[in-house]
């Protein structure tokens, strides 16, 4: 029989060493699956961790990784902070839209004025717009007391329906001979979000990402606020007790998860993805859960954690073309990393033993 | 009588070990029909293991148990509820948001349909005095009748053993009576009864023999009427005690002055504060006594900060400070232990450094811009462990691995190592061994003589009238008009108590 | 606006059909909370079972197959979820949401090949005369069995949870598993099975999506019913004749949106179509302001995990 065991103190060695076993779990159990749907498993394996980095393509897919990354990192540092302190926001898909179709209205309101200044306050604008819409479940939740998963899961659906006005209406490209879809913003250069160093995938958004990532890791590590989110999750009672106000916290956490989220959408729709269109936002707030706790709800791991899921988003579309993998099974793939994450975490805080029935 | 009464239960060299401590070593006694036998010893003596293993919670590694002249070994509850063993826990195995017949059906193997049930709910608990309503939900009765729905549940059962875990600390000395009344009544109709207790008096009242536990190993089996207190303290503690010193000081101006303070309860069941008022002053202690859940926990969070009032409500040192969060009511001068250890006034996966910054953090002075110093709170840290004698590998570990008695010395010592004029303490010593509960008190003691004003919250009457100074009664939210603890007698106490919840009847015919 | 096209009895008879998968699903969930677990992945375990149930139906050529298929995948899914939570002590919030990203991604690998096909029809239960009567046979007497299954569902549930034994253990484990273990009742064991059954109502909530609501299958079919029955589980504050209300006000809801996107109405298919959501979320907002009686109604153990630490 086995048998569960708490640990009196947390183990910092499995603290790290979680989330390479879960990978690895999920890599031997994908890799099974991959052999399931007919195809060699050593193949995929291959081609979505190995070649985007060091493959025939790797000029051009490294950047990929970049571009991929930034949105993931962004979006689940400002998760992570929510989930440590307790606060779900599982809507950042929400945000994500809200920021991109805020800021590119902002954006597209001045064309084709060109000045220096509307793409920070295109930035600015998409923050805002993340922040608004995580806003609505924070403000419910600490007036109402509504639960917030429900609220900003909900407000994903709207936030879609609003996305698919845009693209066919009120943001519609009038010159695009009635096609759904906004002006491209490659080619409203005050406007664009291009690659800052040819070839590398980093635009402004990666570099908002890095150093999110650092400025959280501080607060977290030093100052008290990042003391107090990470009591409120732990232990809330005492969290009181200390002094917190869950209150503002609620709002700072679910503001500050929408606003990164905001920014990343504002970003990808400036960038990568060059205009509003009904299908502009690819999931990423929900991977970006996967994300958060691939890293440990920790700043520097999310980082980490954005590169590889990026590696399995890139390395899953070559898969696709040319291995014929279907898509969904790398959904599937990123899905049962989250499960064996989850799962491989009770080593941090218990110890297995096996025991022969006593007596 | 029970002299020559046949043996009903033989526990022999029974033994269980948990990872890093033995909780019973080798334990042998035997139980007569009808007797009613104490299980006497300190927190964390192992008697709660040895009556776990007698219900089938536990599984004991070595040793073998006999009831009736049959091997025993209930493997689970339902085992041992068969065989004739009924309990009744500390913390009451009861379930708030079913009604009492519901509460008992679940503890029964096989109960009748509700209506039936109700019906004979009515029927024991007249034929015992103790009357309770079976419609009622439970998280609306008070802790005394909670326990009359834990004995009922048992006695629906016919046991041949009863086991009561601590069952007096939750009383008031008037229930205290009838439910030893009751105990009598059921050990005259042949009910063996295993009592476990730390209080030296009920057991000499009460009980016809005494089995003595220490550090999971019996160190004696006595007739308790045949000893005196102070012998059956001291093989329970193995060391004489010495009672805490007391230097009296001056009395000084109100430091805490409360005054008409009401507060709904945030807890689900809880009890809302009526009309509260007192006065502490310097070098004084004010002791709050009362039967668990009647506005206990709602006074320490009234009083911490965590629940808000009008400004004039609560002043401190003078100052209105009714309206204030908890880092406010810190910043002037009070400070609170609540009574949970694990996750109210510590946060149980952090570690002691962080739980010193938890409450540390404004009065020592450990942030600066909202950065954290951790050098100056880790050194914080370390004071207390080595101030207060804290048994720990270390200040990284977290505070769920430290004891109760040693994470509630570093808890305490918390408090008052923040220079306080105020201290709150909801109680200080649950749980302790007798060793760290006296170095607790002594350092209360000390903190007041050097002219803190000092609120201890506690349903131990010895422990209040050992070191406070007034003494007042919670009772359903409301606060007794403080009276001096020279002269009160223990009879005045009960009635400040409440008498008997619910017992108007059992009362009336008493007196 | 023009309500006049609309026929109050086509309404009412269509929006019993459109309530169907999140009754169930609600009612599921009802009995896992009940027990002191909070599964987030309803969404997941639907669209499992919304495929499920497709592929054995088709295959098979019976519905009635197919939704036992449809709760057998969903039961399967769920059995995940509790092996995590109940043994490994996972956070049951980051582990639903996992059930439901694994299950989003898993359905559509699993529903390739089977876009545009037509899933063997579900009839209607063949009342006879009885579906001739005016306006009652209509709304009444014209359903397809899963309609009057998911109204006994709650009937029984209700009774199970007021009226038994296991009803009482399950409220009992809810409301305090501590206490209900040192009764001796065997928490985790009654938590998983509880669990399963969640998932498989979800399950067969899933399948009458896929075949009877569209009825077809389509990637990410479910759009949301999942959480919307999660919804409904606060709305009815734990009661089972309360999820019955809520599921209709919102099948109601729903159909009224496409029927007056049907109607030509002069408000925008986007705002109308966002109605439920946004409907949804007022309502959670009214049930869990009055803080009283309704949240009194929560298991008090809800989202706890246990561990017996002897």
């Amino acid at each position: 029989m086995l048998r569960l065991e708490k640990r009196p103190n947390p183990s910092q060695f499995w603290q790290y060493g979680t989330p390479v076993v879960a990978v690895l779990l999920t890599m031997i159990v994908g890799g099974i699956l991959f052999a399931m749907l007919g195809k060699d498993p050593f193949a995929v394996i291959r081609t979505i961790f190995w070649d985007p980095i060091f493959g025939e393509f790797a000029f051009y897919l490294r950047g990929q990784l970049l571009v991929k990354a930034g949105p993931l990192i962004l979006i689940a540092i400002g998760l992570a902070l929510g989930f440590r302190a307790g606060i779900w926001n599982i809507g950042a898909e929400g945000q994500y839209i809200m920021g991109a179709v805020i800021g590119a209205s902002v954006g597209l309101a001045a064309y084709p004025t060109e000045s220096r200044l509307i793409f920070p306050v295109m930035v600015i604008a998409g923050a805002f717009g993340g922040w608004v819409w995580a806003m609505i479940p924070a403000i419910l939740k600490t007036r109402f007391n509504t639960n917030e998963i429900l609220v900003s899961l909900m407000l994903v659906y709207v936030a879609e329906t609003i996305l698919a006005k845009a693209a066919t209406g009120f943001l519609r490209n009038p010159e695009g001979a009635g096609f759904p879809g906004s002006r491209n913003f490659s080619s409203y250069k005050a406007a664009s979000n291009p690659e800052l160093i040819a070839g590398s995938g980093l635009h402004w958004g990666g570099v908002a990402a890095l150093v999110t990532a650092v400025l959280v890791y501080i607060l977290l590590q030093r100052h008290i606020l990042g003391f107090q989110i990470k009591l409120a999750g732990q232990a809330p009672r005492a969290a009181r007790f200390h002094g917190v106000n869950p209150t503002r916290l609620v709002v700072f956490c679910m503001g500050l998860s929408g606003a990164l989220a905001g920014l990343a959408g504002l970003f990808e729709v400036t960038g990568p993805a060059g205009q509003i269109s009904i299908d502009f936002n690819s999931g990423y707030g929900f991977t970006a859960i996967i994300v958060a706790f691939l890293g440990r709800l920790n700043p520097i791991g999310i980082v980490f954690a954005g590169l590889l899921m990026a590696l399995t988003y890139v390395g899953g579309e070559m898969a696709a073309t040319n291995l014929g993998l279907p898509s969904a099974a790398i959904q599937v793939f990123q899905g049962m990393l989250l499960f064996f994450l989850l799962g491989v975490d009770v080593l941090s805080n218990y110890r297995i033993r096996m025991f022969m029935g006593a007596k | 009588m029970t002299e020559t009464a046949p043996t009903l239960l033989s526990i022999e060299g029974v033994t269980k070990a948990y990872p890093g401590v033995v909780a019973n070593n080798n334990v042998s006694f035997s139980i007569r029909e009808g007797e009613v036998h104490a299980l006497l010893g300190e927190n964390g003596a192992g008697k709660s293991t040895l009556v776990k293993m007698i219900y089938g919670l536990v599984k004991p590694d070595k040793g073998r148990m006999t009831l009736r002249g049959k091997a025993f070994a209930p493997a689970i509850p339902r085992e041992a509820r068969a065989s004739g063993v009924a309990m009744v826990f500390q913390h009451f195995s009861l379930f708030e948001a079913l009604n009492v017949a519901e509460n008992v059906a679940l503890g029964m193997e096989n109960p009748p349909p509700m209506r039936e049930l109700a019906a004979r709910i009515r029927a024991v608990s007249e034929e015992y005095g103790l009357p309770l309503d079976p419609a009622r939900m439970v998280g609306d009765l008070s802790a005394g009748e909670r326990q009359r729905v834990e004995i009922i549940r048992c006695l629906l059962q016919d046991p041949k053993l009863l086991i009561m875990d601590e069952p007096t600390s939750v009383l008031t000395p008037q229930e205290v009576e009838i439910l030893f009344r009751t105990l009598r009544q059921l050990s005259a109709e042949g009910t063996a009864i295993l009592y476990i207790s730390h209080k030296l008096e009920e057991i000499r009242s009460l009980c016809d023999e005494a089995t003595i536990l220490r550090r999971g190993e019996v160190v004696a089996t006595c007739t308790p009427r045949e000893k005196t207190a102070r012998e059956l303290a001291e093989m329970m503690v193995g060391a004489t005690l010495t009672p805490p010193e007391r230097h009296p000081g001056e009395k000084g101006e109100v430091v805490l002055g409360v005054t008409d303070l009401s507060a709904a309860s945030p807890i689900a069941f809880g009890t809302s504060l009526k009309n509260v008022s007192f006065t502490v002053a310097r070098g004084e202690v004010l002791g709050i006594a009362g039967v668990a859940g009647n506005g206990q926990d709602e006074l320490l969070l009234a009083l911490s900060g965590e629940l808000k009032a009008a400004p004039d409500r609560v002043r401190i040192n003078g100052h209105a400070a009714g309206d204030f969060g908890p880092s406010e009511r810190r910043k002037a001068g009070l400070v609170a232990a609540p009574e949970d250890r694990y996750g109210h006034a510590a946060a149980p996966d952090m570690t002691l450094v962080e739980n010193a910054f938890l409450t540390g953090a404004l009065r020592r002075k450990l942030v600066t811009n909202g950065f954290i110093d951790w050098p100056a709170t880790r050194g914080f840290a370390d004071e207390v462990i080595a101030t207060y004698d804290v048994r720990t590998p270390g200040n990284h570990v977290a505070a769920r691995a430290l004891s109760g008695g040693n994470l509630q010395k570093f808890l305490i010592g918390r408090e008052l190592d923040q220079s306080p004029e105020v201290i709150v303490i909801n109680p200080p010593t649950w749980g302790v061994d007798a060793a760290a509960a006296a170095a607790i008190r002594q350092a209360i003691l000390n903190r007041t003589a050097e002219g803190a004003g000092v609120v201890v919250i506690s349903q131990d009457l010895d422990e209040l009238l050992e070191i406070a100074d007034m003494f007042a009664v919670l009772n359903e939210g409301r606060l007794s008009k403080p009276r001096p603890v020279k002269g009160l007698t223990i009879d005045e106490i009960g009635l400040m108590m409440g008498g008997a919840h619910g017992m108007e009847v059992a009362h009336h015919a008493e007196a | 606006m023009d309500f006049g096209s609309i026929n109050p009895a086509v309404l009412i008879a269509s929006l019993m059909v459109a309530a169907v998968p999140i009754m169930l699903a609600a009612l599921g969930e009802l009995i896992v909370e009940k027990s002191g677990v909070l599964n987030l992945g309803v969404e997941g375990m639907m669209i499992i079972g919304a495929i499920a149930g497709f592929i054995t139906a088709v295959n098979t050529g019976s519905p009635v197959i197919g939704f036992i298929g449809g709760a057998a995948a969903g039961a399967a899914l769920s059995l995940v979820f509790a092996f995590l939570t109940q043994f490994l002590l996972t956070n049951q919030v980051a582990t639903g949401l996992a059930l439901t990203l694994f299950g989003l991604g898993l359905s559509s690998l699993a529903g390739q090949g089977y876009n545009g096909i037509k899933p063997p029809p579900t009839g209607a239960v063949p009342f006879g005369p009885l579906a001739d009567i005016p306006f009652f046979g209509r709304v009444l007497f014209a359903h397809d069995w899963m309609v009057y299954f998911s109204i006994l569902m709650v009937a029984v549930t209700w009774y199970v949870l007021k009226s038994t034994r296991l009803g009482l253990i399950i409220r009992a484990v809810g409301e305090n598993h501590e206490a209900a273990h040192s009764l001796g009742y065997k928490v985790t064991r009654i938590r998983i099975g509880c669990i399963m059954f969640g998932g498989a109502m979800a399950g067969m909530g899933g399948a009458y999506i896929s075949l009877v609501r569209v009825p077809q299958w389509v990637d990410g079919i479910t759009s949301g019913a999942g959480w919307i029955a999660l919804a409904i589980v606060v709305f009815a504050s734990w009661r089972p004749w309360r999820v019955l209300i809520g599921a209709y006000l919102f099948g109601g809801i729903t159909v009224l949106q496409l029927n007056l996107q049907a109607a030509g109405s002069a408000i925008p298919v986007e705002y109308l179509s966002m109605a439920p959501y946004l409907v949804t979320i007022l309502v959670l907002v009214i049930m869990s302001s009055g803080r009283g009686k309704a949240s009194l109604n929560a298991p008090a153990s809800l989202g706890q995990n246990f561990h017996a630490s002897h």
